[in-house]
């Protein structure tokens, strides 16, 4: 199963982090430390595996972007790889080439996708169509919900004034 | 760079819309921070503005949400927001689907399942499982992965199950995942609903389907043999699926579903290991995978590994077994690392089947050894460390104790010690070799391997190899005694490799007249110098020394004191540690002794012999019959006492009491199981029978529990309930709860220490004779290793097929048995006829030392005339007294024939269980234990030769 998601770049900056198994505040911080230390130090032409205390990280980088997971031992490796280049066709499909802004300011966004993309650490859904339809309905449907609490709230606006 | 800022601010005001300036100023600020530090003030600052600004009672919904995404920014980036997480349990509650699926979303960025206020969201999410918009019931579903514990799930399983038939299928995808979730948390909640999954399997929507194999991989790998029926419906799935059969919107890279197809790998994979009739259906898709995967692409290429992986586990083909070598040869040819990686991965399961495989790829395999990559270099290791045989461990432990002194790392270092350890201790061409590997071991990773190991290495020179050849033994002591005099000059050393170094100083420092006392003692006040502020070492120091004033004094040679000696020892009296204190005592006091009275306090070279215990105590027993014609209550086991004859370890069964207490339960209260008959016999009460049966209906039970409450405080001491009156039986129930453990280990630990003992014995035992052969086997051995060391090459792999295959015959069984112990992959079929030969395990042997009667039993012998055969049962549910009672014959006597047939079953079941219930808290037991089961488990190649007479005839 994946343990955790962890977009950081180049910086080492967090960009986002998503925890599938229980870690607390502190061991989060630690291991964000030590994870951008193993991942930005590695050379191009290496693996993108990592031993890491008994669990595996595969990581992928895109532009200035690296893509994290965090794997059992036992898990098939070019597998996950390709889980995150599936999570990015998805966020490229729906923000219209994905990049680090895109992120950075609609962070909350992409959690939302990835919520569609994995689940409880295993991959929920291996078709790009039904996400991005699904995603579209929750957009949609948050507009309307907008919409009327815009409407709802103009009122109750006037009523008190 | 300038440019890019605004264009993302200008793209986050687009695409953000609602959110307010201060939010996005918030997130340029953090991009702009040059350090951490900065970050961290910035972050600071934000919180105490968001903390100022949520207290403030009523805020308006929209700016809420946007505190909230705040907040989890604030949290992403390492800082604690947990003032503002009941917002956000709140949040969840709202009608509004945009403010509610924040609130979902913020909750499960913030709370682990383990969190307080879990309790808080399960009424939302019990209220949102029952939304009709199917999107709010997603939301609460992957809220449900997330947050939902041990203790809540019973709280949302039945709606959860209820949405395995929601017409639509991302609510079916999620529900099914939600319960997936739920085994992983706590198997028991989800075993009833095998056969929604089953129906699952079989849903109309791939992605259902595809979710429904992560549950049934988890039941499967818990136990592959009631799935077994599923074989053919998972490979036509795998066959159609590989088809293409599903629609393209599923297809990736265009390969048709291969995350689907990976699964379907991996559960067929557990269903067909050692299983012939399984492996069958599989061998036809397998074939045709191999053929249409097209290792151009990335996920081809996973595809074809975890075929590979498959083809290792299921029960061997020669066909697919061919085209699995085949595509592994091309991942090891591969120009990408990545690839190698898996290759060599492959190649390791590979050689379970068939160990020749290595050889043609012998070349790649040591090019990723030589790779600056160390995930490669790793992955390397342990492919050798699989395909490690006594003709290469010596060139593999080398290279892997040269990687293993340059690595800063310490999980993998302790890892790699340990590996070390492991395959000197199973291949080690000689003692020599043996101790000096052990040495580099302990110089350079000490502190992290485990101190088994360091005992192991004290008890292999103390025994030495064969009690036939003394001198061989006397000689490997020397080299021992000579290489630590050597290593003492060593700056560093790890205080457990100071603590062999002392003890085998001690021990035979002087043994061989090379090294005078004085010389052995000036260099033992210099380690207790060294490492002042070590305890043990110290503690090892003294007692080394105070052995060769011993054996000096014993052979009537005068030691005269060193200084140094004299002012460690001054030092040592006055002690905060009290144990170091009593070792300075116990020196003065030997010093003053005769030389006679020394020899028969500390013999010299006596470490391996045997200190008979008498455990039975019979020393007390006039004062127990004493103390119980006075009406004192007989002596219960421990287990006994916790009502729970079986295996319930102290742990575990603290953990048992506690959780009604602290846990918070949803699910009606069970039916509470009648215990095993609480051995409570008073000797001049006849009425106890009547409460022994009734003890076996619910009903009482439960009442007697809440009794128990009542009475706890009352009575406390042992004191007291040796002298408690025969009225005060429920009390003693109280003590049993609440101080059970505390009060009774004294008097539990002769019961305790009884089986440790026999244990030992026996334990001594085997090693005995397991290392007796391996030694055989050892010097069968050693003149092939000298001729193979050219090239490391030739010494990984052997020089050539042809004098592999001479060899290998003999040698096969040796291989094959050695991964039938190390690891716990099942092995195909022709392997299994090696594991009879490994010795049964001694809990078996328990009964067969013979034992004196012991005085536990004779509360027993008083009731002869008391109780009827129907007390029995009563008397065999009590483990260490029914040892006694096989035994004894004039106890077995006083029962009728079938009690006395339930009894010497129960007996031994009681035997077993009271042993493995005090593994815990008895190290000694524990460590005699673990080097026994190292020495049964690792050395099987001792049992060989053997096996091999049997073989060749």
């Amino acid at each position: 199963m994946i343990h955790f998601v962890i977009l950081i770049n180049r910086q080492g900056k967090v960009r986002l982090t998503k925890w599938y198994s229980t870690y607390s505040q502190k061991e989060r911080s630690k291991v964000l430390k030590e994870l951008s230390g193993m991942v930005l130090s590695r050379g191009p032409k290496l693996c993108n595996f990592i031993d890491w205390k008994g669990y595996k990280i595969v990581y992928r980088r895109y532009a200035s972007l690296y893509f994290c997971m965090c794997i059992d031992k036992e898990d098939n490796e070019l597998e996950v790889l390709e889980i995150i280049h599936h999570f990015v066709e998805i966020l490229d499909r729906y923000f219209g080439s994905v990049c680090e802004l895109d992120l950075i300011f609609n962070f909350h966004k992409a959690y939302y996708i990835l919520d569609e993309v994995l689940i409880a650490g295993e991959l929920q859904e291996p078709s790009k169509k039904t996400i991005a339809r699904l995603i579209a309905a929750q957009d949609s449907l948050v507009e309307t919900a907008k919409e009327q609490a815009g409407s709802i709230s103009n009122i109750i606006s006037q009523a008190t004034k | 760079m300038e440019q890019l800022k605004s264009l993302g601010r200008e793209l986050a005001m687009g695409s953000q819309g609602g959110s307010s300036k201060e939010f996005l100023d918030l997130v340029k600020s953090i991009g702009e921070a040059r350090s951490k530090s900065e970050e961290d003030r910035i972050i600071l600052r934000e919180l105490e503005t968001l903390r100022r600004r949520l207290s403030d009672p009523d805020i308006p919904r929209r700016k809420m949400k946007e505190y909230l995404l705040r907040l989890a920014y604030a949290e992403m980036l390492g800082h604690d927001a947990s003032f503002g997480y009941i917002h956000a349990v709140k949040m969840a509650h709202d009608d509004n689907i945009m403010l509610k699926r924040t609130g979902y979303l913020t909750v499960a960025l913030f709370l682990d399942d383990g969190h307080d206020l879990i309790i808080l969201i399960v009424n939302t999410i019990q209220k949102d499982l029952r939304s009709d918009n199917y999107l709010v019931v997603c939301a609460a579903l992957v809220a449900v992965c997330k947050l939902i514990n041990e203790e809540t799930i019973p709280a949302v399983l039945p709606q959860v199950v209820e949405l395995l038939n929601h017409p639509k299928e991302a609510v079916r995808k999620k529900a099914v995942m939600a319960l997936h979730r739920f085994h992983q948390k706590s198997p028991s909640s989800v075993s009833h609903l095998v056969s929604n999954f089953r129906k699952r399997l079989c849903d109309n929507d791939p992605g259902v389907m595809g979710a429904t194999l992560c549950p049934l991989f988890d039941l499967i790998s818990d136990d592959a043999s009631s799935y077994k029926d599923l074989v053919v419906s998972l490979v036509s799935i795998l066959k159609q699926v590989a088809e293409k059969r599903l629609p393209t919107t599923y297809d990736y890279h265009h390969m048709p579903a291969p995350f689907i197809q990976i699964k379907l790998l991996k559960i067929l994979a557990l269903l067909g290991s050692g299983d012939k009739q399984a492996s069958n259906h599989m061998y036809a898709v397998l074939t045709e995978i191999f053929r249409k995967c097209e290792s151009s692409s990335n996920i081809g290429n996973a595809i074809l590994y975890e075929c590979v992986c498959c083809v290792s586990s299921i029960y061997p083909n020669p066909k697919v077994l061919d085209a699995a070598i085949e595509a592994t040869s091309k991942f090891l040819k591969s120009e990408s690392h990545n690839l190698k990686y898996m290759g060599i991965d492959a190649l390791g399961r590979l050689i379970r089947i068939n160990p020749d495989i290595a050889e043609e790829h012998q070349l790649a395999v040591i090019d990723c050894l030589e790779d600056p990559d160390d995930t490669l270099k790793r992955k390397t290791f342990e492919l050798l460390y699989k395909m490690t045989k006594s003709t290469n461990v010596e060139v593999i432990v080398d290279r892997m104790i040269d990687y293993m002194i340059n690595i800063t790392d310490n999980h993998y270092k302790t890892e790699i010690a340990s590996r070390c350890v492991e395959l000197a201790e199973q291949f080690a061409p000689s003692n020599q070799w043996f101790i000096q590997i052990m040495n580099k071991v302990f110089e350079h990773a000490g502190d992290l391997v485990n101190p088994r190991v360091a005992h192991n290495l004290m008890r292999l020179i103390a025994e030495g190899f064969g009690e036939d050849d003394e001198g061989a033994d006397t000689q490997l002591r020397s080299s021992a005694v000579a290489s630590y005099l050597r290593i003492l000059g060593e700056p560093k050393l790890p205080s457990l490799f100071l603590q062999v170094i002392c003890w085998v100083l001690g021990e035979y420092g002087t043994a061989d007249g090379r090294h005078s006392a004085s010389y052995i003692i000036g260099k033992l006040c210099d380690v207790a110098e060294a490492h002042s502020s070590d305890d043990t070492v110290k503690a090892y120091a003294v007692s080394a020394i105070m052995k060769i004033f011993a054996f000096e004094f014993a052979t009537g040679r005068k030691v005269e004191m060193l200084p140094e000696c004299q002012t460690l020892i001054d030092e040592v009296l006055a002690s905060h540690s009290t144990d170091l204190q009593q070792r300075a005592y116990e020196f003065q006091a030997l010093l003053a002794l005769s030389p006679q009275a020394i020899e028969n306090v500390m013999p010299p070279d006596a470490s391996c012999e045997d200190i008979e215990i008498d455990t039975c105590l019979p020393f007390l027993s006039n004062y127990i019959n004493q103390a119980i014609e006075n009406g004192a209550r007989p002596y219960i086991s421990e287990s006994e006492r916790l009502g729970t004859v079986n295996t319930i370890t102290p742990a575990s069964a603290s953990h048992y009491q506690q959780d009604p207490a602290h846990s918070l339960r949803f699910e009606a209260y069970e039916l509470p199981k009648p215990r095993a008959p609480p051995p409570s016999i008073q000797p001049s009460s006849t009425s106890s029978l009547p409460t022994i049966s009734s003890d076996l209906v619910p009903v009482s039970e439960a009442t007697y529990t809440t009794r128990e409450e009542q009475y706890n405080p009352k009575v406390q001491t042992l004191a007291d309930q040796i002298s408690a009156e025969i009225g005060v039986r429920l009390k003693l129930e109280g003590v049993q709860k609440k101080w059970g453990q505390q009060t009774y280990s004294s008097p539990s630990a002769p019961s305790t220490s009884s089986s440790s003992t026999q244990k030992a014995t026996n334990g001594m035992v085997t090693s005995d004779t397991i290392r007796q052969s391996s030694l055989d086997s050892r010097k069968q051995q050693i003149p092939e290793v000298s001729a193979e060391k050219q090239r490391l090459a030739a010494s990984l792999f052997g020089k050539k097929a042809a004098e592999r295959k001479t060899q290998g015959s003999t040698r096969r069984p040796a291989k094959e048995s050695q991964h039938a112990v190390a690891t716990s992959a099942p092995e195909p079929p022709e392997e299994k006829v090696v594991v009879p030969a490994v010795p049964p395990p001694d809990l078996l042997d328990l009964g067969e030392p013979s034992e004196t009667a012991t005085p536990t039993i004779d509360p027993f012998k008083q009731l002869e005339g008391l109780l009827g055969p129907a007390a029995g049962s009563d008397v065999a549910s009590a483990p260490s007294p029914s040892v006694g009672a096989v035994k004894t014959p004039d106890l077995m006597s006083m029962f009728t024939e079938t009690p006395s047939i339930v009894d010497s079953k129960s007996s031994d079941k009681g035997v077993v269980s009271s042993t493995i219930a005090k593994k815990g808290p008895n190290v000694k037991e524990a460590l005699q234990k673990d080097a026994t089961a190292r020495q049964v488990g690792v050395t099987p190649s001792g049992n060989n030769p053997n096996l091999f007479k049997d073989l060749l005839g």
